[in-house]
């Protein structure tokens, strides 16, 4: 849209304004809680400002033990969920999407369409037997049913989006691999893997921000306080200290939503990128 | 679109043979590749879906063994649940009004940002942060304080001279409060559609103008009709993740679909009915009318594309 009429400053600043309105107008419901955790309680409510008057930050050390086992342990259990599934998509849905984009087999067709068809398939359908399943095996109350189906390639989407990325990688690097004698394990390992890692990147964020954020698997398959991860704890957090201590609540909140934002800020170019080549949900 | 016929002709005049060493080395990679997805496929997705088919046939409560009880769990769902038609309706409502306000927004935003402006890149990110949050437990109890009858949104009404009620506990307003949370999300059809902006070329804009249009006239005539393979994809995806949503439901009523059942979403009612009640077939029954829901709304947008999507290299 450059157009060859040099713009005036002033359009430009009035763009920038009008950005940054946008942008304040969009954040504003995070920016409110920033502000509330940090200000003396009977401020929080009685007005909508998103400056604070003071900034007193005791709700954090305060929220963070207030509920036993506290946040520490719900953090630490919500990273190793995390770190179960990121491993699991980036193991299982990288070999499936290398079968998909790179080799040729029998009914390759028709698993290509039914894999598509389980990216849209509502998980409703398959969760009570999925349920009786893991309850059979003595599953329930451990991390497994959070983490085994991901090292299945059950994120169907994934394998979606990684097909789409290696199908951009020039053939002839396998080609030249191949006539040195390379074997397909070994075209995998050393040709493609190392070209894909932008991919893989998108493929772990955004694994890790979902399941860090799922609330209904753990929900349905953890009961025992110390094994909760942060979306049952702030949950708890919320029923018990809800009514009486709105700051560490909202600190909580916060901190919550805190290893989302690293990762958001360390990762934003390759995420907005993913997101616009395939189409991702959310 | 290579036909059969052809490929079976092309193989019998060629002179290498049609199944060669390397053609069977692919074929068990290929298989060994996929293994682990076979896997699941099979024991997590079509193995549980046809118990799930089965099951909604069953009066089943995990620790005894199902019951056959014919159609009678889709009868009740029908003809004498009201709190399962109360969450059809809510979730009707939620899902139409909150996906065509999620893509007007996204799609006006994409315009908005569709120049070259520097730190256009930071606004971007900035405003696609609410996609990522949105769904987490953190903000849907932000979202309960905000709404409630002292949070920001009445301060900010009071501002303004207006005395608003308390939107998370009155039945008229807390699915409104819901439909704002999914529409305040319209970070990722936003990019979508910002990407494809910057694919639409200058020249036909161009073109446009020097035949006299307006910048409105522009967007109606030449943008929008070249956006709607866009339009078209956002709207079906968004509409299957929709009717999904359950995290928002579930915290501002918590977990109770209240009050007076306004925010009973579908799939909390799933999950009510399942693992609260444990009437897992009846849970089931309600899965699969669930998916019959979104193949046919998936099916109404994918006919009346025909009327109103343009693919430019068709016409």
């Amino acid at each position: 849209m450059t157009s060859t009429r040099a713009r005036s400053p002033w359009i430009t600043t009035a763009w920038h304004g009008l950005m940054l309105l946008l942008c304040v107008a969009t954040l504003y419901p995070v920016l409110w809680m920033t502000r509330s955790s940090v200000v003396p309680e009977r401020e929080i409510f009685s007005s909508p400002s998103i400056a604070p008057s003071q900034v007193d930050l005791s709700n954090f050390p305060a929220g963070w033990v207030a509920n036993p086992p506290g946040f520490g342990t719900f953090m630490l259990n919500s990273f190793i969920i995390c770190a179960g599934a990121v491993a699991g998509n980036l193991i299982a849905c990288t070999l499936a999407a290398y079968a998909f984009s790179r080799l040729d087999f029998p009914l390759k067709k028709l698993w290509f369409a039914l894999m598509l068809a389980t990216v849209m398939l509502p998980a409703h359908v398959t969760l009570i037997p999925q349920y009786a399943l893991f309850s059979a095996a003595g599953w329930v109350g451990t991390y497994l049913p959070l983490i085994v189906p991901k090292f299945l390639a059950t994120d169907a989407f994934f394998i979606f989006l990684l097909v789409q990325f290696m199908r951009g990688i020039p053939r002839e690097l396998d080609e030249a691999a191949e006539l040195d004698g390379a074997n397909r394990w070994r075209m995998f390992r050393s040709v493609m893997l190392p070209l894909t890692v932008p991919a893989l990147a998108t493929t772990a964020v955004f694994t890790f921000i979902w399941t860090y954020e799922d609330f209904l698997g753990p929900l349905i398959y953890l009961s025992d306080l110390n094994e909760y991860p942060v979306p049952l704890g702030l949950r708890m957090f919320m029923n018990a200290m809800g009514q009486s201590s709105y700051g560490q609540l909202f600190a909580m909140s916060l901190v919550s939503l805190l290893p989302v934002f690293i990762f958001f800020l360390l990762f934003q170019r390759k995420l907005i990128a993913g997101i616009a080549t395939t189409g991702l949900k959310g | 679109m290579t036909s059969t016929t052809t490929a079976a002709g092309g193989a019998r005049t060629s002179p290498r043979p049609r199944w060669t060493a390397r053609r069977r080395k692919d074929a068990r990679a290929g298989y060994l590749f996929l293994l682990p997805w076979f896997i699941g496929l099979g024991a997590l997705v079509i193995g549980p879906m046809a118990t799930s088919a089965y099951l909604s046939f069953t009066q089943y409560d995990l620790f005894n063994d199902p019951v056959w009880v014919g159609l009678d769990n889709y009868r009740t769902l029908f003809t004498d649940d009201p709190r399962y038609l109360q969450s059809l309706r809510v979730t009707f409502t939620y899902v139409l009004a909150s996906v065509p306000l999620r893509l007007v927004v996204a799609l006006g935003l994409a315009v908005l940002m569709n120049r070259t402006l520097r730190g256009m890149s930071f606004y971007r990110a900035v405003l696609y942060l609410p996609s990522l949050l949105g769904g987490s437990v953190a903000i849907a109890v932000l979202w309960r304080q905000l709404f409630g009858s002292n949070g920001a949104v009445n301060q900010l009404l009071a501002v303004i001279g207006i005395d608003g009620p308390n939107w998370i506990a009155s039945p008229e307003t807390s699915l409104a409060t819901l439909i704002v949370l999914a529409v305040w999300q319209f970070g990722s059809p936003m990019v979508i559609f910002l990407a494809g902006l910057r694919q639409i070329p200058a020249e036909l804009l161009e073109a446009a103008r020097v035949d006299g249009a307006g910048s409105v006239r522009r967007f109606f005539s030449v943008t929008l009709p070249l956006l709607t393979p866009l339009v078209f994809f956002n709207l079906v995806m968004q509409t299957i993740v929709a009717f999904q949503a359950f995290t928002p439901s579930y915290i501002i009523s918590n977990g109770t679909g209240g009050p007076v059942d306004s925010t009973l979403f579908y799939t909390l009612y799933l999950y009510i009915k399942g693992f609260s009640e444990f009437e897992m077939g009846y849970a089931s029954a309600m899965a699969w009318v669930l998916v019959a829901i979104i193949a046919g709304f998936t099916a109404i947008n994918f006919l009346s594309a025909r009327r109103w999507v343009h693919y430019s290299d068709q016409s």
